[in-house]
């Protein structure tokens, strides 16, 4: 044990001198690996950081909702043909629904739509417009920044009131003076009552909500989309996680009753949960994630092919080195461990440089992503540096053990 | 006692289709503190017995006892350790680890031998001036003249303190003058009680040693003391112990 120790140890030390005898050979074969290991920790980070907005989107919809839908998010067994021949949702359908649901904590309808958004000299083109009811925020967990949401008296009463994402607020009024100022959708003036707090959550797209605004359902119907051509979403909230099925349970009992469906007819509507939405992230996040490791794998794999490389050269170029070491008494084992080590600090430089960068690199993606270095990946990017060392020096490190000390000592 | 007894030692190298009997049938008997000169044109088995005889290689037929010991089925790594506690080598070429300085030229087969830090480093200074070279112990082979590179190659086949030293032509890349003060160390270690073996095809430096055997087509053409030995002046060379 002590002498593999001290084999060891003498190891590094000669691998230290090699290396820093061929500087300029050494750099270039350890960018191979500082790349490819940046590649693949900068990438395990990014996609790690798709992955937190993705969730922190997801959640900020709130995971006690339900969305009761002409549509369903995922259409697994029912043909969108079939979907599309459903009867609309509409408001009767919401105002019998809230008459007979008991156990929903909040109920609100939402109708969406995208227009152009106007302040003055500033247009916003394609944006959300959620139409809804003063009871929707409740169904929700956003929080507002400022001022309030629009009451029930101006939802039900269709006033020309909106409510702005923090993005639009920021694009339309960068001064921060929009609270209580006017904006232009279609033609009509509608005064700004509140400003929603930011949720970050750009991976969402469409249900991004700092790139929405609210108006009351109403002025939808009126100015945006004809209620009967549209169908309306039934938002709606379980007090907490645990009801979750039982409301969708009475839900699913409300909506047949309302939409008057017998006993042997399929439900005309889709009860949409964010646990589904959930399933479909991790499924794409997963694809996404064997494929960006695969890829930046493969550059690794460059690396490690280029530095088995530069040690068969190492190797033949030092023949005789490994002729006068056998001559005065290396064994086999030492010859290779020299060699073994030596690739293997050069790829533990390599894969500590690489890191390093990629943690540089994280502060960079941290602006757009929330993501930092896992310690995991650091660990790992060690591991997998030491690891193709061991690996690609081996074979060269084997050809150089098996060396006849007579044959090397005389190459010249 | 023998230090080296081999007994109809044949060296076979198949070339081709053909079989070339690089030794055929060589017999010897080497004592402690010998200084045996062999001799023999290119070509002749000098080269392969050399080989045999520092434990590089392995007969194809006969008996190789050293110390004792039968090394003529070693493997590998058993011939390694032979070489490395037993067999000083000395090179025509030196063959020194050109990147590495003197001191650590000399403490490698230290380091092959599992001794630690601070003794090999003592062991190996303590070599290095012996042979004169206390004051050059950093230098790097490219900063060392022929004659000092060869003196370190001495150090380092004279600090594991070997049962022989091996010298192959170690004149051969030097001047006379620097070449008369490299044999005058050797018959220094000589009378210090080392067991020298050196091969050359020079008569003028084989008739340094006590005994010379001269090797023709793979056999012992002859096997004889030295009647006039050459006497070498000491030119400041000395061994420091």
């Amino acid at each position: 044990m002590n002498s593999y120790l001290f084999e060891l140890k003498e190891g590094l030390i000669i691998s230290f001198k090699a290396i820093r005898a061929n500087k300029v050979r050494s750099i270039l074969t350890t960018l191979g690996i500082i790349i490819g290991v940046w590649a693949v920790v900068t990438m395990s980070t990014a996609i790690k950081g798709i992955d937190l907005a993705f969730q922190s989107g997801v959640s900020s919809l709130g995971s006690d909702n339900l969305y009761i839908d002409k549509w369903a998010w995922f259409t697994n067994d029912t043909p969108w043909w079939e979907l599309r021949n459903r009867k609309n949702l509409d408001m009767e359908d919401y105002e019998r629904f809230v008459s007979l649901a008991e156990l929903p904590l909040a109920v609100a309808p939402s109708m969406f739509s995208r227009e152009t958004v106007k302040h003055e000299d500033k247009a916003l083109e394609f944006i959300n417009i959620t139409g809804t009811t003063h009871n929707y925020l409740e169904t929700t967990n956003l929080v507002m920044e400022e001022g309030r949401f629009f009451n029930e008296l101006e939802s039900d009463g269709n006033r020309n009131v909106i409510v702005l994402g923090s993005e639009v607020n920021k694009k339309l009024f960068p001064l921060g003076n929009g609270l209580g100022n006017y904006v232009r959708v279609k033609g009509q003036k509608l005064k700004v009552v509140g400003i929603l707090e930011e949720q970050g959550s750009w991976v969402m797209g469409n249900f991004n909500p700092d790139n929405q605004v609210f108006v009351p359902i109403g002025f939808v119907f009126k100015y945006l989309q004809r209620e009967s051509f549209g169908s309306i979403t039934i938002n709606v909230r379980a007090p907490n996680s645990t009801m979750v099925e039982p409301v969708k349970e009475e839900a699913i009992g409300i909506m047949r009753r309302v939409r008057g469906l017998s006993y042997d007819q399929p439900d005309d509507f889709s009860i949409n949960q964010q646990e589904g939405l959930l399933s479909e992230i991790n499924s794409t996040i997963g694809v996404i994630q064997i494929a960006g490791l695969f890829i930046t794998g493969l550059s690794l794999f460059v690396g490690a092919i280029g530095i088995m490389n530069i040690m068969f050269v190492s190797v033949k170029e030092r023949t005789k080195e490994i002729g006068i070491r056998k001559a005065i008494g290396a064994k086999r084992r030492t010859i290779l461990g020299q060699f073994i080590s030596e690739s293997a600090v050069i790829c533990l430089l390599g894969g500590t440089i690489g890191l390093g960068l990629a943690v540089l690199t994280s502060f960079i993606i941290n602006q757009f992503l929330p993501t930092a270095v896992q310690i995991d990946a650091v660990f790992l990017a060690i591991i997998i540096s030491i690891l193709t060392g061991v690996l690609s020096g081996f074979a060269p490190a084997y050809t150089a053990a098996k060396m006849d000390p007579v044959d090397a000592l005389r190459y010249e | 006692m023998n230090i080296i007894n081999i007994e109809h030692i044949a060296k076979i190298y198949q070339v081709g289709s053909e079989e070339v009997h690089a030794l055929a049938d060589v017999s010897l008997k080497i004592d402690k503190n010998e200084y045996v000169a062999i001799m023999g044109p290119s070509g002749s088995g000098k080269s392969t017995l050399m080989n045999i005889l520092g434990c590089l290689d392995t007969p194809t037929k006969g008996l190789y006892e050293f110390t004792g010991v039968n090394v003529s089925d070693m493997n590998d790594n058993e011939l390694a350790v032979i070489r490395n506690r037993q067999i000083g080598f000395v090179f025509q070429t030196f063959n020194l680890l050109p990147r590495s300085d003197a001191l650590h030229n000399v403490e490698l087969p230290l380091i092959y031998s599992g001794i630690p830090y601070q003794e090999r480093r003592d062991r190996a200074k303590e070599a290095l001036g012996q042979v004169g070279l206390a004051d050059r112990m950093d230098h790097k082979p490219n900063e060392l003249s022929g004659g000092q590179r060869q003196r370190v190659a001495i150090a380092r086949a004279l600090v594991t303190d070997p049962s022989i030293i091996l010298a192959d032509e170690p004149t051969g890349n030097l001047d006379t003058k620097t070449g008369e003060d490299i044999m005058h160390l050797f018959h220094l270690l000589h009378e210090q009680g080392n067991t020298i073996i050196l091969v050359t095809h020079e008569e003028y430096i084989a008739e340094h040693a006590a005994r010379i055997i001269r090797i023709r087509d793979g056999l012992i053409e002859s096997d004889t003391p030295v009647v006039n030995r050459v006497e070498t002046k000491s030119n400041g060379i000395s061994l420091q112990s």
